[in-house]
This record gives C-alpha cells, structure tokens and sequence, in this order.
C-alpha cells in the first residue's frame, strides 16, 4: 500500500507541467516495411516516416510508442495512446470499435507464401497467419485450416518449419522474405481484402480524425505519399 | 559503439560480432534484464504483504473480513492471469483516470463513456498526453507491480493460511496458559512458526513469477523475452546494418541459461533461509538440526 501511495504522488507530481496536445502514435514494431524496430531501438519504417511527416503537417507533436497487436486496440480506447498505425486494414469488424481516417495505402495485395516448389491446396490446405488479422478471417471463410500465430516471424517459421503449408501475409511483409530466402516462394494468385491501411483513432475523437484526414489528403495530392509508398515497396499507389 | 562499426557490412566474426552486440537495440535488451529484475524485487515483496493481509483477514473472527479475505483468495487463483492483464489493468487506470477526473474537472458535461471509448477531461489522463515517454513508462511499470502483486498476493495468502493452519494448536494453546491476548498469540507465537510451513508454497511462487514476466508487454513494457523474440527474428538486409536469419534459438538459449542460473541462486538463497527457519522448530527438519548439532 505504502509503495502505491508513493508511486501515485510521483506520478501526480511529475503531472503537473503544462497541456499541451502530444499525440500517442500507438504501433506493434514487428511488421517491416510497415513498421519495424530498427538497430538502435527506435521505430521505422513506412509508417514511421509518414506519421512523422502527418504530425507535421497537422502541427502536432507526436511520440512513437509500441504494444502488442493483441491489445492494441483496447489500450487505444482506454486511451493509452491516441491512434494506431501499425498496418491495420479498415474492416467492418474494426469500425465498429474505433474509427479510422482515410486509407493511405490501397487495399493490400496479400499473397500466399510456401516453400518453393511446393504444390499448395490454397482451400484446403493448412494456412497460417497472425491471429486477428484481416487475412485470419479471410482463410477461416475461404476453407483451409487457419493456423494463428501471435507474431508474424512465427507465421513465417510455421511455413518453415513444415507446420503450416503456406502464409497468407501482406505481400509487402513477404516480398523481402521471398528475396532473401530461396526456400521461399509465393504461390498462387495475390487476393486484394480490406479497405485500405488506415490510421485508427477513438470514435469520440473526431477533431483529431479530421486533421489526420486532411494531413493523409493533402499527401495524396501532392504526390509525397506516392513517394513513400515506393520508397518501403507497399505496393499500388495512389 | 566502436568507430569501426560504421560499416558493418564489411566487417565479419568477432568484430561484426561485438558491433551487432553493442546496437541500441541490443542495449534495450541489456536494459531490459534489468526492468525485470527489478520488477521481481518490488513484487515480492508487495506481494507477501498482500498475502498476509488476505491470509490474516481469511481467518479472522470477524466474519465480514473472513468473506472479503475468503473472496479475494478464491477469486484472483480463479481468473486466469492473461485476463487479469488484458481487462483488470486497464479496468485499474481507468478506475484511477476516473477518481482524477472526478476531482480535476468538475464542470465536464460530456459522457465518460462514449460507445467503446472512456474519455476523460485531458487534465486527468494518468500518465498525462505531454507526459515523457519515461513516465509513461513507468506507470505502466508500477500498473505491472500492482497487478503481479494482487495476483500472487492470492496465492501467497493461500499458501500463508495454509502455514497459519499448520502451526501446532498446543502452541497456541500454551501460549493462551500464559495469558496471551489472542493478538499477542497470534504475533509472537504463531506468525514467527508458520514461515517454515510456507516457505516451500512461496518459494514455488517465486519459481512461477520470475518466468511470468512476458506477460508485461501486454502492458506495453518491454521485457526480456520481448526482445529475444524481436531481436531473434529473421533481419533482412533491407532493414538493418546486420542481416541474419533465425536466430532465435540463440537469444531464447541465452535466456534459458539466465532462467537456469537465477533459478539456482534462487534455490541457494531459499536453502539458507530454509535452515534459518527450522532453527528450533517442532517439524523433522528441526529435529534432525538439533540432533546433527548435539
């Protein structure tokens, strides 16, 4: 009792500076190109770079911050932090529970990866992917085993390792893994889910939605976010 | 870290080597043992202080607090401990955002929940917005703490009930003879003989709680088998200076190995007490002390 009573007036002293708006950009970390942790410990990657440049225009200061895909999204309306970017697909499912501005990537492109040369039975076969995913409830519906994983390098070594016959990822997440890994390849045909990679945001903020909305606008029209879509390999611009 | 680092692609064995074990992401990891340890140093012992409350409410007289005792035993050993870090947390700091809020920002007309969201007056988020990444941090850190300590809090009471049951009644007894209050019986007679019948139930405990630390990141706090697994995973060139494939078994061999050894001193540390604690005691281990020593 003594330690929360002194924690807690720690932390109510250390409150005391003053208001001024510092938005929570909440992400997982684990998802390269989208966003990574790179060597010296910092967030990056594509989203990194665009939030930034977001923050910028929309005149706010931003703080990166990581946590796991599992509870990302009930620590957002919690309020933990104030969005996600952490390529997460607009779907029906999610907009019931938090909002999400404008899409700034196309509807991903996600791809089948096996072990090359392999015959896979994409219908019927055991596919992985990570849990709570848009491609999980893609494969649950399509008829194949779905094999959850709670990282997506655990999907990956599922492939590897023989556990799973192939991965249904984004295509972006795959294609330097395709490169790197000759015992790698993709297979079949690449399906286009979801709406687009949005930002997420609580449903009760809706002035921060709208200038995020006008931040992710104003890149689209003067071609930066092309630019950043190219740069990390995304895939389809705008 | 080192000035030939610069160009790690050019670079092999044990040079590459002491360059990729010195990057910011590897000092996190350092860190990060760290946070853990200190972790485990704090929740012990909150948590002992939460099992004796919860044991000595359990069987008191008064049977109000032998229903919440019984309660808080019963129902945290119940709830697995995921759930408990995924909704009691969060139900915690909102439970704190709230009472700031209510004190902070009495002229807030908005509904605090919104649909899905708790939304409160900017003022009372706990840590606040502007607040350093540190503090944050921190908070999550003592949410951590709190939430460890009320879980093993319930298995320490059980354990300490248990040793509490255990002491022999003659004990007790003779020490009612001479005229103890029953709180003088309890403090001076039964408390100091129970340890050596708990001490085998806590140290299981402690066994289990030094291996539950991953259940942190749920929290947002990084520890060290977060960045194993992070920095284990397959690298590929694009996205870092030090490209490998799988090396997970490596980072996870080297937190075995950590497990192990702490495990060890653990058992070390907890044999010695052991031997403190039988000093004089009515059980076996006493008596064969008192015989080896005669």
């Amino acid at each position: 009792m003594k330690n929360l009573m002194i924690a807690t007036a720690l932390v109510a002293l250390s409150a005391g500076a003053g208001l001024a708006q510092t938005v929570r950009m909440g992400t997982e970390g684990a998802y390269p190109p989208y966003n990574y942790i790179d060597d010296n410990g910092q967030v990056a990657g594509f989203e990194r770079e665009l939030g930034d440049e977001l923050c910028k225009r929309a005149e706010l200061t931003c703080e990166w911050v990581t946590n796991d895909w599992d509870s990302i999204i009930p620590n957002l309306v919690s309020g933990n932090y104030d969005t996600i970017i952490a390529g997460m697909s607009i779907t029906d499912e999610r907009d019931e529970v938090i909002d999400f501005t404008q899409n700034y990537t196309q509807p991903d492109p996600s791809a089948y990866l096996a072990k090359a040369g392999t015959e896979v039975d994409l219908t019927g076969g055991v596919i992985a992917a990570q849990t709570g995913t848009i491609q999980a409830s893609y494969i649950a519906q399509s008829g194949a085993t779905l094999l959850e994983f709670a990282t997506p390098e655990e999907t990956i070594g599922a492939v590897r390792n023989g556990e799973a016959d192939a991965v249904l990822a984004d295509r972006a997440y795959l294609e330097p893994i395709a490169a790197e890994d000759a015992d790698l390849d993709f297979t079949g045909d690449s399906v286009l889910i979801g709406g687009g990679v949005g930002m997420g945001l609580r449903e009760s903020d809706a002035e921060l939605k709208e200038k995020f909305n006008a931040a992710i606008q104003s890149m689209k029209d003067d071609g930066s976010l092309n630019a950043l879509i190219t740069k990390w390999e995304i895939g389809e611009t705008f | 870290m080192f000035p030939y680092c610069s160009a790690p692609d050019t670079l092999s064995g044990l040079s590459w080597l002491s360059c990729y074990l010195t990057t910011g992401k590897h000092t996190s990891l350092y860190l990060s043992f760290l946070t853990v340890l200190v972790l485990l140093a704090v929740t012990a012992p909150v948590a002992l202080v939460f099992g004796f409350g919860g044991a000595s409410a359990a069987r008191s007289r008064f049977a109000p607090l032998a229903w919440l005792g019984k309660a808080y035993i019963g129902i945290v050993r119940g709830v697995p401990d995921i759930a408990f870090f995924l909704f009691f947390v969060i139900a915690l700091d909102q439970a704190f955002e709230y009472a700031r809020h209510k004190i902070k920002c009495p002229d807030w007309d908005q509904p605090i929940r919104q649909g899905n969201d708790f939304v409160v007056c900017a003022a009372a988020k706990l840590p606040l917005g502007d607040a350093p990444q540190w503090v944050h941090e921190t908070y999550g850190f003592f949410l951590a703490v709190l939430t460890f300590s009320i879980i093993f809090g319930a298995f320490a009471a059980n354990v300490l009930y248990g040793a509490m049951q255990a002491v022999p009644q003659a004990q007790i007894e003779t020490a009612e003879a001479y005229g103890m209050s029953h709180r003088q019986s309890f403090w001076r007679i039964l408390v100091p003989q129970m340890w050596v019948y708990a001490l085998p139930g806590l140290s299981n405990l402690w066994m289990v709680l030094i291996k539950a630390t991953p259940l942190l990141f749920l929290l947002g706090v990084e520890d060290i088998v977060y960045w194993a697994r992070e920095l284990g995973g397959t690298k590929t060139p694009k996205f870092t200076d030090y490209p490998h494939g799988d090396w997970r078994m490596w980072y996870f061999g080297a937190l075995l190995v950590f497990y192990l050894a702490f495990t060890k001193v653990s058992e070390v540390v907890l044999d010695r007490i052991m031997r403190r604690l039988t000093r004089g005691q009515a059980t076996m281990g006493g008596e064969a002390q008192r015989k080896a020593a005669a």
